[in-house]
This record gives C-alpha cells, sequence and structure tokens, in this order.
C-alpha cells in the first residue's frame, strides 16, 4: 500500500443491484431443517404414539425446500428480466457466485474420490487385499459407460449448439438445442437407473460398493440437478428471456453442464476403468 | 432497487427476518453469537467446575462428559467464533471497507444467517436425545469413528443430529463465504485495487477462500459417516474394507484450514486497531497480505499434524513436521510486522489496544507450543495431553477471542453510534487477561505431567493446577458477564459519537470512518473512489 489512501467521491451512484427484502431466505432455512428433521426421523424409524412418520417428513421438507427454490428464482427471474436489474457489473457477479459455487463442489466430490483412492489403492484384509474385491463382479466399463459417456458429451455439444444459437439470436434453434440437451441427460439418468437396477453388487457389498454408489450416485444427483436447471432453461427460451448480450441464467446451466460432464469424466476413468479393469492386486508388505 | 431513500429501513419483521441489508445481518450475526457464547461458556464453566477437584462431581460418566466436551467444542467454533468473526464484523465492514453499498448476493447473506438456527437446534437438540451410550453426542467435535459409528454404540439419534447441524452450517459458511469473495472481488470502489485494500478486508478473503475449498470436504465426510451409520455403506468400517483413518484424513483437511478460518479474520481486525492506536500505516502491508495467502496456502498441506499418533509412515511424518514448522515464518511475519508498526508510533492505549497487545503477547505464547507440538516425536509425547489443549485455547480462546473483543471494542460506537465506557473497558480487558492466562497456563504443566485430555477425573497429583485452573475460568466467566452487563449499557445509554470518535489518522484512514457512527441504512449510494 502506497502510505496513505485518500478517498473522496466519484460523484456517481454505485451500479450495483440492492436487493429488496425477501421472505425467503428464512422460510428456505426453515425448510432446510425440517427436511434434516424428516430425514432424521425416517432413518431411526420414530414414531409419534401410533403415527409412523416413515418417509413423510423427508417428502415435506423436500417439497418446501423445492418451493423456496422455485420462488426465490422466480423473484430473481423477475429482477433480471422484468425489471433489468442485473447491471452488467452485478452480472459480472453472478458469475464469480455461480463459479465459487462449482469450486465448492468440486472439492465435495474430491471427499468421495479420496475415499475411492484410500480404498482402492490400498486394499484391505476384508476385501481380499485386491481391488475390485475377489468374487466382485463389477460393471463392465465399455459397456453401457461408454454409451454414458458418449450421451454426456453429445449433450456437452448441444448446449454449446444451444449456446451459439442464444448468441445469434436464434430463439427457434436455442429452444431445439436445449430440448435435445434435456432428453440427453434424462437419457443418461435413465441408463444409470438401469445400471444401478442391474448392478451385481448392493449397496452394503463392501467397500467397492459404498465408493461406486456414492460417487456415481452423487454424481447423477449432479446431472439431475443440471437437467432441472436446463429445464428452467428450455422454459425462459421459449419465453424469448435469454438475448444475445444478457443470457447468464443459461451460462449458468450450462457451466454446471460442463462441470457435471467433466466430473463424469473422471469417475469414468478411475472407477469404472482402472478400478474395474486395471485395479490393485495387491500383497501386503510387512510392518 | 435503488428506490430505497436513505435512511427509510423497513419495519421489525421484514427488517429482521427478511433482511436484505449486511449491517443488520452482520448485527444478527453478533447477536446470535453472543447468544451460543452463553451456551459455550456455560460448557466450560461446568468442565472447570467438575475438575476443579478429583473425583465426578456433575457428570455421572465419561459419556456425559464427552458430550459437553462437544458440544463445547462444536458451538464455540461454529456458533460463536465463526459467526462473530465472518458473519458480524465480516459483513458490518467488508462492504464499508471496500466502498462497496451492500454484500454482492444480500438475500443469500440472509440465509446464511438463519441456517444457522436450525443448526444450533439441531445440536443442542443432539445433546439432549439419546446418543447410545446415554444422552447426547460423545464424539469430540471431531467425530472420529468407530466411536461415533453405531459399532461404535452410538447407536442412537444423536449423532445423526450432529451430523446434520454441522451440515446445515457448513451450508451456510459456503454461501456465506462465495459471497464475501464475489463482494471483494466485484464491489470494490474505483481505485481500491487488490493491493490498497484494508487487511481486514484481505483476511476475509482469504478465508472465505479456505471456506469454499475445505468445508465441502467435511461436508462430503460427515455425508459418508451418515451413510455409514444408518445405510449399511462400509467407508470407514473394516468389516467391508473401508478404513476409520479415512475419516481422520477428510475431517482433518477440513479441521486444519478451519483453525485459520478462525484466526484469519482476528488478524485483519488486529491489523487495523494496531495501525489506528499507533497512527502509523501498517508495516509492510504487503508482507502482511502475502503472509495471509502463505499462511491459507500452507494451512491445506499440514492436517496430518493432528494424526502423528496413528501410525503413519515415518516419512509422512517427516514431511507434516516440516510443512508445519513452516507456517511459522509467516505468522512470525505477522507477529513482528505489528510489532514494528508499533515502533516508534504514538500509542494510545485504548481497549481495543490492549485487547491487541494481550493478542499479540498469548497468540505468540500459543505460536511457539504450537511449533513444539509441530514435531511429531514432541507431539507422540504431548499427544491428547492438556499441552494440547493449552496449546489450542491460546490460539483459539485468547487468539480469536481476544480478535472479537478487540473489533467489539474498536467498531461497537460506529456500530451503535454509542461508545463504551473506557474504564469498563479496560477492567473487562485485564480480568479476561488474568483470568485467561490463569485457566491455560497451568493446563501447560498439566501436560508435560501428561494428565489426558477427555477425561472428567485424574489423579489426585493434578489437582493443584487444576484448581487453580478452574479459579481462573470463574474469574473469566465473571470477566464475561461484566462485558455483557457494559456492552447493553453501551447499547442504551452509552455517550453518542460522532463519525471519526477515534480521530484516525489520514495514514491509518478506512472507509468506516468517512461514515457517520452508526452509517446509513444504505451507505455510499454515490460510490466512493481512491485517489
Amino acid at each position: 500500500m502506497s502510505d496513505f489512501l485518500e478517498y473522496s467521491t466519484t460523484g456517481k451512484p454505485h451500479p450495483f443491484h440492492i436487493v429488496r427484502p425477501s421472505i425467503w431466505p428464512l422460510v428456505g432455512a426453515l425448510a432446510a431443517g425440517l427436511l434434516a428433521t424428516g430425514v432424521l426421523l425416517y432413518m431411526h424409524g420414530i414414531k409419534l404414539g401410533s403415527f409412523d412418520f416413515g418417509l413423510k417428513g423427508v417428502v415435506v421438507g423436500l417439497s418446501a425446500v423445492a418451493a423456496v427454490m422455485f420462488f426465490w428464482w422466480k423473484d430473481v427471474i423477475f429482477e433480471a428480466v422484468q425489471e433489468k436489474a442485473h447491471s452488467s457489473v452485478a452480472k459480472v457477479g453472478l458469475r464469480y457466485g455461480m463459479a465459487l459455487f462449482i469450486a465448492s463442489e468440486v472439492m465435495f466430490f474430491v471427499a468421495f474420490f479420496w475415499a475411492f483412492f484410500n480404498a482402492s489403492l490400498f486394499p484391505q484384509e476384508a476385501i481380499g487385499f485386491t481391488w475390485p474385491p475377489q468374487g466382485m463382479q463389477v460393471v463392465e466399463p465399455f459397456d453401457l459407460p461408454l454409451l454414458m459417456t458418449m450421451i454426456l458429451l453429445l449433450s456437452g455439444c448441444t448446449v454449446t449448439w444451444a449456446h451459439h444459437a442464444i448468441l445469434h439470436n436464434s430463439q427457434y434453434e436455442a429452444v431445439k438445442a436445449l430440448g435435445l440437451t434435456v432428453m440427453l441427460g434424462m437419457c443418461f439418468l435413465a441408463l444409470q437407473i438401469y445400471e444401478y437396477a442391474h448392478a451385481h453388487f448392493g449397496f452394503k457389498d463392501t467397500v467397492y460398493a459404498s465408493a461406486f454408489f456414492m460417487a456415481t450416485g452423487f454424481h447423477g444427483f449432479h446431472v439431475f440437478v443440471g437437467t432441472c436447471f436446463l429445464v428452467v432453461c428450455y422454459f425462459r427460451a421459449q419465453k424469448g428471456h435469454f438475448t444475445a448480450d444478457s443470457h447468464f441464467g443459461f451460462e449458468a446451466a450450462a457451466w454446471y453442464w460442463h462441470f457435471v460432464d467433466v466430473v463424469w469424466l473422471f469417475l469414468f476413468l478411475c472407477i469404472y476403468f482402472w478400478g474395474n479393469v486395471i485395479g490393485v492386486s495387491h500383497i501386503p508388505a510387512a510392518g | 432497487m435503488s428506490d430505497h431513500h436513505d435512511d427509510h429501513k423497513p419495519g421489525f419483521f421484514t427488517r429482521w427476518f427478511c433482511s436484505t441489508n449486511h449491517k443488520d445481518i452482520g448485527t444478527l450475526y453478533l447477536l446470535f453469537a453472543v447468544i451460543a457464547a452463553l451456551v459455550g461458556g456455560g460448557f466450560s464453566m461446568a468442565m472447570r467446575y467438575e475438575l476443579m477437584e478429583p473425583g465426578l462431581q456433575l457428570v455421572k460418566d465419561g459419556h456425559a462428559w464427552n458430550v459437553w466436551i462437544t458440544a463445547h467444542g462444536l458451538i464455540m467454533v461454529f456458533f460463536v467464533v465463526m459467526p462473530a468473526l465472518i458473519g458480524g464484523f465480516g459483513n458490518w465492514f467488508v462492504p464499508i471497507m471496500i466502498g462497496a453499498p451492500d454484500m454482492a448476493f444480500p438475500r443469500m447473506n440472509n440465509i446464511s444467517f438463519w441456517l444457522l438456527v436450525p443448526s444450533l437446534l439441531l445440536l443442542a437438540g443432539s445433546a439432549l436425545v439419546d446418543g447410545g451410550p446415554g444422552t447426547g453426542a460423545g464424539v469430540g467435535w471431531t467425530a472420529y469413528p468407530p466411536l461415533s459409528s453405531k459399532a461404535g454404540g452410538h447407536t442412537g439419534l444423536s449423532v445423526d443430529m450432529a451430523i446434520f447441524s454441522l451440515h446445515l452450517a457448513g451450508a451456510s459458511s459456503i454461501l456465506g463465504a462465495a459471497n464475501f469473495i464475489t463482494t471483494i472481488f466485484n464491489m470494490r470502489a474505483p481505485g481500491m485495487t487488490l493491493h490498497k485494500m484494508p487487511l481486514y478486508v484481505w483476511s476475509v478473503l482469504v478465508t472465505a477462500f479456505l471456506l469454499v475449498l475445505s468445508l465441502p470436504v467435511l461436508g462430503g465426510a460427515i455425508t459418508m459417516l451418515l451413510t455409514d451409520r444408518n445405510f449399511g455403506t462400509s467407508f470407514f468400517n473394516p468389516e467391508g474394507g473401508g478404513d476409520p483413518l479415512l475419516f481422520q484424513h477428510l475431517f482433518w483437511f477440513f479441521g486444519h484450514p478451519e483453525v485459520y478460518i478462525i484466526i484469519l479474520p482476528a488478524f485483519g481486525i488486529i491489523s487495523q486497531v494496531v495501525s489506528t492506536f499507533s497512527k502509523k500505516p501498517i508495516f509492510g502491508y504487503l508482507g502482511m497480505a502475502y503472509a495471509m495467502i502463505a499462511i491459507g496456502f500452507v494451512g491445506f498441506i499440514v492436517w496430518a499434524h493432528h494424526m502423528y499418533t496413528v501410525g503413519m509412515p515415518v516419512n509422512a511424518r517427516a514431511y507434516f513436521t516440516a510443512a508445519t514448522m513452516i507456517i511459522a515464518v509467516p505468522t512470525g511475519i505477522k507477529i513482528f510486522s505489528w510489532i514494528a508498526t508499533m515502533w516508534g508510533g504514538s500509542i494510545e492505549f485504548k481497549t481495543p489496544m490492549l485487547f491487541v497487545f494481550g493478542f499479540i503477547f498469548l497468540f505468540t505464547c500459543g505460536g511457539v507450543t504450537g511449533v513444539v507440538l509441530a514435531n511429531a516425536g514432541m507431539d507422540v509425547a504431548m499427544h491428547d495431553t492438556y499441552y494440547v489443549v493449552a496449546h489450542f485455547h491460546y490460539t483459539l480462546s485468547i487468539g480469536a477471542v481476544f480478535g472479537i473483543y478487540a473489533g467489539w471494542y474498536y467498531w461497537i460506537g460506529k456500530m451503535s453510534g454509542r461508545q463504551y465506557p473506557e474504564w469498563a473497558g479496560q477492567i473487562h480487558f485485564w480480568l479476561s487477561f488474568i483470568g485467561i492466562n490463569l485457566i491455560f497456563f497451568p493446563q501447560h504443566f498439566l501436560g508435560m505431567a501428561g494428565m489426558p485430555r477427555r477425561y472428567p477425573d485424574y489423579p489426585d497429583a493434578y489437582a493443584g493446577w487444576n484448581e487453580i485452573s478452574s479459579y481462573g475460568a470463574y474469574l473469566t466467566g465473571f470477566a464475561t458477564l461484566w462485558f455483557l452487563f457494559f456492552a447493553v449499557w453501551t447499547l442504551k445509554k452509552g455517550r453518542k459519537v460522532d463519525g471519526n470518535y477515534w480521530n484516525v489518522q489520514p495514514q491509518c484512514m478506512t472507509l468506516e470512518w468517512t461514515l457517520p457512527s452508526p452509517p446509513p441504512f444504505h451507505q455510499f449510494e454515490i460510490q466512493p473512489k481512491v485517489k
């Protein structure tokens, strides 16, 4: 720092978006608490007298969270489209926000990859000191998983197609390309459900299954979220919300989609290919 | 929307429950931290009462004791220090210091705060419901399996409640951190380059990066713990090929950055205060900023120094010893730069500055014992003794909490428009300083003599220093009540002050002193700039 900072005024109003008070953060926080409580009640099979909570609390909590997301983002879209409140500086802020959110998600996946490599590089006695564990009938990577890889990569192309269409103010093509992307996302999810249903191992079959289902399942959940995001973009594109110079909502969805795509490539390479095909055959050293 | 007039405040419910105003949300955070501090501090008092003499006084068994230390640790870290230093002062002063009208995402700012409420309720609830071995979760703030697993005895609801509490608190902090980074990168006034930002803003920026990158890893770890407990996965269960040590690695990959998350904002406050009351710009400004970045970076690659006794290879221990001791370099840069800032300054011994002296002296003590513990060879002897407890309370209890007090006395006039009585502040400092040292200095001796952590009872040989430590706790408790009384007194009856009531000199000027006290509801509607 040069020794002194001298302050003065620009004489101009600031360019930022000052947001009105909103009920949704408060309701959203309570909904998150409700969801957590619902899951607790379900996991521990808690009954109130003769009333069995079962999954009811989870459903109520999830619905509340989803409702808050809907209304909150409806407000954001209203401010962006109707009020034109997102100045160019505010849009840069939204970009930072989305990039940081994705960065935090990356670190979330780091935890699961860490668990996978911890278990696979140093296989323990209970799984016969090998990876995949002895006798484990694993998923063949160059079967459905390769198809899923192709589907996600293709969806990355179609979302870029949509981006170019928006940049050329071609609404028809943008809607078409977004629709295709959504369909590809749904295909991926359908194939993943098929893969899970036909897997020769269950969620509880050793740490192999734990790491496999947690990592791919967490990813699958992200594909679901990304697909929902793209569905919103599809309807917004139909309504003509996106213009060549103002379409951050779409860009955020596309960033998220590419992030999900890249995570899948790592899952495919590490868990499906390296873990299942090459793996570790290991004789424990003394000491 | 810019249809707000400067000082038009919304009605009570809208203002405090639907807020999108960084100063109001900061106030909510501070209030929340005070309430949580009463709970967490209550546990401290009860713990010192229990340990004042050998034998069991209040708790009936070791599990109950573990529940206390778990609640104390989690509350102090997640619901007192972080909400106060980051949520409270960060919200209040980061936007102002960079010349911004508010945070980048004001609504998200509010959910960051409100998520803490169900989170604290879940944590409080977890202490009251069945844990398995007894009521509550007796797992420590680290929640290592197998102790925290069902096989380890914690079959009840309690641990799962604590896990969800941490999920919500983690989401809150990640959102808050993304908000701070965006605000700092995107909303600085023209001319306020990164290399001109006040050091408090730098400290919050580095802290926010640590949060964004480390908290999700904890999220992943506790999610796996949750599925191990409830859905039959085997991540941490050797029977299924899992590994309990994996949890420790993941936890400390978060946990070590977390201790810098706690202390860095305090560093920032200390830098502002030491400059103002020495009437000199901070010595070595750039070195100070980059020292924090260095601490943040190295903080990510030293985590396993918490795990020296788990049987890691000797090479790993050698690496983590070396890496850990490297942290003393940037930390030393900060300590010596604060001292050099005071050198030749025209020092005013006001309460915030007294807390700075306390901080520098005592944080250095905590840092020195940290270097001792950084050595794997030493740590094997010291691990899980009261020496460690003394070490981290010197950095966190004295470091972070003295940072909070320094910030409080420095800025309360700015936040409320009313000034605390100086004599009461100075008495509060001396009561705290003596009290805290009485608690924790003898704990070094107890640790050196081999007294282990996490037991409610001890052999008679440890009775003497434990008794003194407990007297220190009562004195600190009294100091806290003194503080609370005069905090309320200040807000009700304190002397009204003008914008620059510390007479901050031009060479130390930051933007909050250019505004009235308290600042208008929306400041800087006309953007300021740095010449």
